[in-house]
């Protein structure tokens, strides 16, 4: 590649980008909409997002907070989370299969929305029954995770691994996110069902609203769906492994 | 020179979504109770936020009295003073104030405003009123649960808030956690809807730049509002769990009673960072609607257009983001890094540039101004002295080393009063005044209205005003009574006095507004549709009171802002935004 090649493509870039600007603030400056592919819906679930991610960012700096807080010491996770497989020891094994459980059901979600707005209803729904199977059964991981950690003496309140905090951050926060998936599950089931029957293409009014719905609400359930995984990594990084 | 001049403001582009499909309500009960209408949703929501703002009202003569007359009324006990001081707070502060400029006036003036039928999510803002209706009886249930409501101060700080020793540590404590969840979960729901509905719901020619300023200033308080709000959300949860289930997120080792305690290694000032992160913009949040209702009715009831209005919707902008990061000057005498409290103390001054930016626009509003002292524009003056009052108040409380020494007396009560208390109320009046025409078709008295102006805003000097110097000799906030303390002069207990008595007739006098209020209703001048000859969208609605959809066939086009009063050449002094342009014309 010349010099010159170079200096042509900086100057293209730079010249997107103005541009690019320009366009946010034309439509900034515009009357109607302030984003101009965003229905009200979309709108709505981003900026709830926004919201929730102050929520579990609030979360997860308390916990750091009160770990640094504790005069007692943090048990050490990786062996606390280590499940006994065949007699031998393997750290982090449940909460690494649950992470790729996750992230799998996220590539199925993206692929319902690209059915649904396909209009292939069938695959669409189905592909949502899949993400939703993904999610209970992440959920149901958690649960037995749970279990095994009460029956081995964490509490809320005190654990004999080390400091209290542990046990109180880690039920706090893997169960807020956990019931955000559980919420996620419900919402995927009543939205397959009506993809299904095919309520987006005859305007069947919904059971609360009264109101029509529309293909997009997929997508809107995508964003939450990714959000949700999204904040899933970050607690994995934070709780996990640190 | 040629006369003919273009029209500036060529017609607005088409319309980009289709009209939206309304649920139209068949039953008395879904068109006045679980009614999906912004309009009827906004009065529930006022209606509700004035009847708990009573029982604060209430609360705050028990507390006035006890501290005028100690222990002269048996039943004003310790016990039932913390329980007033800590109630009167979180009810006026979040309850009443939050729950009236948002839920109360957002949800009318808005969609009004912006030129759209309804909020974008009608059955959202449903379920958001009453979630917060459930959160008030939750409030109040407190006081029919065993030890009554808690006592620890609206602050709740951990640890003393869940000891023994606390009244309400059995039940109101845990009652007002729950209710403050639930408050932050309906508050949610309807902040999603005022921001959508700002941003992706107005009318063709309503630009952001073309809003009325109580649009921007409810936008600006509703984006800080979920911005803040999971602060005292997360803090809620945790202080919950520390009290019902034993855990120690805040409470340290401690020795209560002479018995060490199960609680271990906990930070009680991370509380105070979580609820001071939501405290300090819930502040902005009850300020910032304040600030836009109060330049929409000096302009209208000064026939002027407002002055420097980009600098004033910046100004909120300005404000909004500052306030983000002021939170650590409620903390001083909680011990702090001096480079933090260096930090705070010059954020917080720094807001002072955007908020005296506005206050000058305001006088310089009214400067050779078309003034007319009707009641809403008396109560918009009362609002400016009051607020600058308080404002610079607030710079000497921003300062750590004056702050450390004020902190814990009535200087900071008077400082607060004025600013966040008695200037929005005043706000609230004034607006109340002013679009109660539009609310009901009939116009409140006005000769009652000045009487009321006049007992509130002179009486809440009479109140507010001496408690500063009281402050200052050193007198202590929050104690139950006082006993005999040499640095306190007898003359400052005939002092106390004279504040509760003005108290206690400032309070009764608001049965005239409440008067004027329902009698005005059936008894009231006709309005007409425009009686203040206001140009802003929300007075040019086909029906008055507007219809369910507000707009009737067609939804309105806009040509112009909000403030064009005085426009040389144009048939009257003023333009409605959705008038089509005339020859010569040169509003933004």
């Amino acid at each position: 590649m010349t010099a010159e090649h170079v200096t042509t493509e900086h100057a293209m870039t730079e010249q997107t980008l103005r541009s690019r600007l320009l366009g946010v603030v034309a439509d900034w400056s515009s009357d109607q909409r302030s984003f101009k592919s965003a229905s009200w819906g979309k709108a709505m679930m981003w900026i709830f997002l926004v919201s929730d991610t102050f929520v579990f960012s609030c979360f997860l700096i308390s916990y750091m907070t009160v770990r640094m807080s504790t005069t007692v010491e943090w048990p050490h996770p990786s062996e606390i989370f280590a499940l006994d497989i065949g007699g031998k020891k393997i750290p982090l094994i449940l909460i690494a299969i649950m992470t790729f459980d996750l992230i799998t059901s996220s590539g199925t979600m993206a692929m319902a929305v690209n059915f649904a707005y396909a209009r292939e209803r069938k695959k669409a729904a189905i592909l949502m029954l899949v993400t939703a199977f993904f999610g209970a059964a992440f959920v149901g991981m958690q649960a037995f995770e749970w279990s095994k950690l009460i029956h081995e003496g964490v509490r809320p309140w005190g654990n004999p691994f080390g400091a209290a905090q542990f046990g109180s951050s880690f039920f706090m926060i893997t169960g807020f996110h956990g019931f955000h998936v559980s919420v996620g599950v419900i919402f995927l089931l009543i939205i397959a069902r009506a993809v299904w029957r095919g309520d987006y293409d005859v305007g069947r009014p919904g059971f609360f609203t009264s109101r029509k719905g529309r293909y997009e609400i997929v997508e809107i359930m995508g964003l939450y769906w990714h959000f949700v995984d999204l904040v899933w990594v970050f607690i994995f990084a934070f709780f996990y492994l640190w | 020179m040629t006369d003919a001049t273009v029209p500036q403001n060529v017609a607005p582009p088409p319309a980009e979504v289709e009209d939206v499909e309304l649920y139209h309500a068949h039953s008395w009960i879904t068109k006045y109770v679980f009614c999906q209408d912004a309009k009827v949703i906004a009065i529930q929501y006022a209606g509700t936020a004035i009847t708990v703002g009573i029982l604060a009202l209430v609360l705050s003569w028990l507390i006035r009295l006890q501290l005028a007359f100690p222990g002269a009324i048996p039943f004003i006990d310790a016990t039932v003073y913390y329980q007033s001081v800590t109630m009167h707070g979180m009810i006026m502060v979040v309850y009443m104030l939050t729950a009236i400029f948002l839920g109360g006036f957002g949800n009318y003036l808005i969609p009004l405003m912006v030129g759209a039928r309804d909020m974008v999510f009608p059955y959202v803002n449903m379920l958001s009123y009453w979630v917060y209706l459930i959160a008030t009886l939750v409030l109040v249930a407190s006081y029919f649960v065993p030890g009554g409501p808690t006592g620890a101060g609206w602050t709740l700080y951990p640890p003393q808030s869940i000891l023994t020793g606390t009244p309400g540590h059995e039940w109101g404590i845990i009652l007002m956690l729950v209710s403050l969840v639930l408050f932050i979960v309906g508050f949610t729901m309807g902040g999603l809807n005022y921001i959508v509905t700002v941003l992706q719901a107005r009318t063709r020619g309503m630009t952001l730049m073309r809003m009325p300023l109580t649009v921007w200033g409810i936008f600006a308080a509703a984006v800080m509002a979920l911005l803040a709000f999971p602060g005292l959300f997360v803090a809620g949860v945790m202080l919950l769990l520390d009290r019902t289930l034993g855990t120690s997120f805040f409470m340290p080792s401690l020795v209560e009673l002479g018995e060490r305690k199960d609680y271990v290694g906990g930070s009680p000032i991370l509380f105070q960072h979580l609820f001071w992160f939501f405290g300090h913009p819930e502040v902005y949040i009850v300020a910032l609607p304040a600030f836009g209702v109060v330049s929409d009715l000096i302009s209208v009831h000064a026939r002027k257009n407002i002055f420097g209005y980009r600098m004033m919707v910046w100004a909120i902008i300005a404000i909004g983001v500052l306030s983000m990061v002021v939170w650590g000057h409620h903390m001083y005498v909680s011990g702090m890094d001096p480079w933090f409290g260096f930090f705070f103390a010059v954020t917080t001054l720094a807001i002072a540039v955007p908020t005296a930016l506005k206050v000058y626009n305001w006088v310089l509003t009214l400067w050779h101004a078309d003034i007319h002292f009707t009641t809403p524009m008396l109560f918009a003056l009362g609002f400016l002295v009051t607020f600058v009052n308080g404002g610079i108040t607030g710079l000497y409380l921003g300062n750590v080393i004056v702050d450390v020494p004020l902190s814990a007396t009535l200087f900071v009560v008077a400082h607060f009063h004025m600013v966040m208390g008695i200037a929005p109320v005043l706000v609230i009046f004034g607006a109340i005044y002013h679009w109660y025409p539009k609310i009901t078709g009939r116009m409140m008295d006005e000769r009652l209205g000045k009487i009321h102006f006049w007992i509130t805003f002179l009486g809440a000097y009479a109140i507010f005003f001496p408690m500063h110097y009281l402050g200052v000799l050193g007198m202590p906030r929050r104690f139950y009574e006082m006993g005999e303390t040499a640095f306190v002069p007898a003359s400052a207990a005939t002092l106390n006095i004279f504040i509760t008595v003005t108290a206690l007739a400032v309070g009764v006098a608001q049965a005239i507004f409440f008067y004027n209020l329902f009698r005005s209703l059936k008894y009231g001048a006709p309005a007409g549709g425009n009686p203040w000859r206001a140009a802003s969208l929300e007075w040019q609605t086909p029906e008055t009171p507007p219809g369910h959809g507000n707009w009737g066939k067609h939804l309105p086009v806009v040509y112009r802002w909000p403030y064009a009063y005085s426009v040389p050449g144009a048939p009257e002094d003023y333009l409605p935004q959705n008038a089509p342009p005339v020859a010569g014309e040169h509003s933004p």
